[in-house]
């Protein structure tokens, strides 16, 4: 095409590249970052205004997030003196901590969640996307739109027939509810992606893995699924984000035993009304397993991305 | 080692036939061709030989067995991919390793077998590399490690060296003819490359639109193709065919084409209607006193011989000649046709006319 250039670009060029690329990674962490902040705050400077840019860092957020508090009188604290560090945090204020709190259970469940339909999404998807690619499906063109158009409305969109469908079948608020409602609503992208990827494979090695003495379902695990390793990380990292950050199914249909993280966070309510510092202090421990995740994978999922765009 | 046979093997893709009714055997230890141009259906029927595609009528023989319906990692077979797939996540020595694995061979032996394969073919020095940045030779000699590492009952190929460049192939050819010569293995090969199948080949089967045209020997098939196809398909250039309205009778030693008497192989049958001479280039001399007369309308020098096209009133003529022989463009030159190397075609069905001179290769085929 004519305006593809291959001389090198100018100094002004680049300098104007990098400050648009600094502004919007500005744009984009400013967020993070005021979470991150706000969660090492006390409950004064995260409601100040103007917001207090300096300020002396406290744990305070997080031990109220981890912890259930109830107030002492004075005598009461000198009777029982703080042992640990988050006693002593929590004394300043004039509070004990009498236990644990549900966020450690909240999180848990978005673990379990989180992970469980991302494998069940990937596994089912990986077979899936393996037959469409391989073996002659009557109707497979339909049968693969047919997929595709599941994503074609918002999710939530069918809440309340879920929301109802969940209440009679008895999967309100159980782990398996939410892995299957998930997995449903990830399977078309993960099929998609994945056909992607392993029509990309050529089937010469399974061929010849067929030769060399091997079933079909050898060849599968043996040689499709390491040349499909790619694909299958990227497509587990899409689901994931989906499931893990998926905020509006849960709050319908779970409210205590297999409530995630998303809906509880907002909850958190100090003694003195909305505890920021502690809601902040969820966000982003919350963030750091997708975070982690991601910037393990990330060369796959870039290639997630722009799969079958370029041939190798 | 095997001797494989097959017999009215066919293969339909929908309302598509890649393959109809092909028969013919591979003798135990034989260097067998399957040649024809892309879409003739050898790929298919070596692929219906492996178990890789399943035939949709017919036998295929494997040492007496009928192993037709039989899958793939049940015919003790070994297939050499064109694009080699060797698997990219092994290394050179897990990649010739792999079917003795899928053998539950013990290590010791496996070790032993692969050196034994990395020995004969050269590549001891590359076991333990990864098969991504190997050269298009030695991933070639690992496929084919693959394969004879195994000690099957017959090699299959597909087009291997088709991935390779053209210097490295010639080398390449005669190597695996070599490495065939010395196992003895029953070897199936498929080529679209006449040269490269005139060069390795014991015998050439020669297809095209799912038929098989002829099955013989190279030499056989190239001096006298027992169809139209094989005579156009074989040979750099290939055969003159020379059309012609006339009659042969049975018994007749000469056909007229025009005024000029043409001496041919004694005919074993009449025909007549359009009728073809076909000459190969080679038996086309430039003789003053030869029957017919052309005119020269290009040369194309190729060192000791050169190719001279001639305009004759029956169609386009090529001739290889010696380069010393001065021939220029526009002169008009009188031609002669070795009459022991003539084969008439009927032009209607594409067939060989029989003659004392071609009689033995065609009853064989």
């Amino acid at each position: 095409m004519s305006s593809y250039s291959i001389t090198a670009p100018t100094t002004a060029q680049k300098w104007g590249a990098g400050i648009l690329v600094v502004l919007y990674a500005v744009i984009t962490i400013l967020p993070l970052l005021w979470i991150v902040t706000t969660g090492f705050k006390s409950q004064n400077d995260a409601i100040a205004y103007p917001p207090s840019v300096l300020f002396e860092p406290t744990l305070e957020g997080y031990v109220n997030l981890f912890t259930t508090q109830t107030r002492i009188s004075d005598e009461e604290l000198a009777e029982n003196p703080p042992e640990t560090w988050y006693d002593e945090i929590a004394a300043d204020r004039g509070m004990s901590i009498v236990g644990p709190s549900r966020f450690g259970g909240r999180f848990l469940n978005s673990v379990i969640i989180g992970f469980g339909s991302t494998f069940l999404s990937v596994f089912l998807g990986t077979l899936a996307a393996y037959a469409f690619s391989r073996y002659k499906v009557p109707l497979k063109d339909d049968l693969l739109f047919f997929i595709l158009s599941t994503r074609m409305m918002p999710p939530i969109a069918v809440a309340i027939p879920i929301f109802l469908m969940f209440r009679s079948l008895g999967l309100s608020d159980t782990h398996l509810g939410m892995i299957l409602l998930y997995t449903a609503v990830n399977l078309s992208l993960s099929v998609w992606l994945l056909k992607g990827f392993i029509d990309e494979i050529p089937r010469e090695y399974e061929e010849a893995a067929l030769i060399d003495g091997y079933t079909r379902f050898q060849a599968f695990v043996k040689v499709v699924l390491p040349q499909a390793a790619t694909g299958i990380a990227s497509t587990a990292i899409f689901c994931l984000i989906f499931a893990w950050n998926e905020y509006a199914f849960a709050v319908l249909l779970t409210s205590g035993n297999a409530q995630t993280a998303p809906p509880f966070i907002p909850t958190i309510i100090g003694v003195t009304g909305q505890d920021w510092p502690a809601v902040a202090a969820g966000a982003t421990i919350f963030l750091v397993p997708v975070m982690v995740f991601t910037i393990l994978l990330r060369k796959h999922l870039l290639r997630g991305i722009t799969f079958g765009a370029v041939r190798k | 080692m095997a001797q494989i046979r097959i017999e009215n093997l066919r293969k339909d893709f929908g309302s598509f036939t890649a393959v109809q009714s092909s028969s013919f055997t591979i003798e135990d230890g034989e260097f067998f061709m399957l040649l024809g141009p892309s879409g003739c259906g050898k790929t298919t029927t070596l692929r219906m030989m492996a178990g890789l595609e399943l035939p949709t009528s017919g036998h295929i023989f494997l040492d007496g067995d009928d192993v037709a319906d039989r899958p793939a990692s049940k015919r003790d077979i070994a297939f050499v991919f064109q694009m080699f797939a060797l698997y990219p996540h092994m290394n050179v020595r897990r990649n010739i390793s792999y079917p003795l694995v899928s053998q539950g061979m013990n290590r010791a032996e496996v070790k032993r077998r692969v050196e034994e394969v990395a020995g004969i073919l050269g590549i001891e020095d590359i076991l333990s590399k990864p098969v991504g940045g190997l050269s298009g030779g030695d991933r070639q000699r690992v496929a084919l490690g693959r394969a004879i590492v195994r000690r099957p009952k017959a090699f299959f190929m597909d087009e291997p060296l088709g991935a390779l460049d053209a210097e490295f192939r010639e080398h390449m050819a005669q190597e695996l003819r070599a490495l065939h010569d010395r196992m003895g293995a029953t070897t199936v090969y498929v080529t679209h490359d006449q040269l490269e199948a005139m060069q390795m080949g014991d015998k050439i089967v020669v297809m095209n639109h799912g038929v098989v045209e002829q099955f013989g020997v190279p030499q056989d098939i190239y001096d006298w193709p027992a169809t139209l196809f094989v005579a156009g398909f074989i040979g750099s250039p290939p055969m003159n065919v020379l059309e012609f309205d006339g009659m042969v009778g049975s018994g007749s030693d000469h056909v007229m084409l025009g005024d000029a008497r043409i001496e041919v192989p004694r005919q074993l049958a009449g025909a007549h209607g359009a009728l073809g001479l076909g000459v190969r280039p080679e038996n086309v001399h430039l003789d003053e006193a030869g029957p017919y007369r052309g005119r020269i309308t290009a040369t194309e020098y190729l060192g000791t011989t050169q190719i001279v096209t001639l305009d004759t009133a029956h169609g386009e003529v090529k001739a290889r000649i010696p380069s010393d022989r001065p021939a220029r463009t526009g002169q008009t030159v009188g031609l002669r046709f070795e009459a022991g190397a003539i084969t008439l075609f009927d032009m209607a069905s594409g067939r060989a006319l029989l003659s004392e001179a071609n009689r033995e290769v065609l009853h064989h085929g």
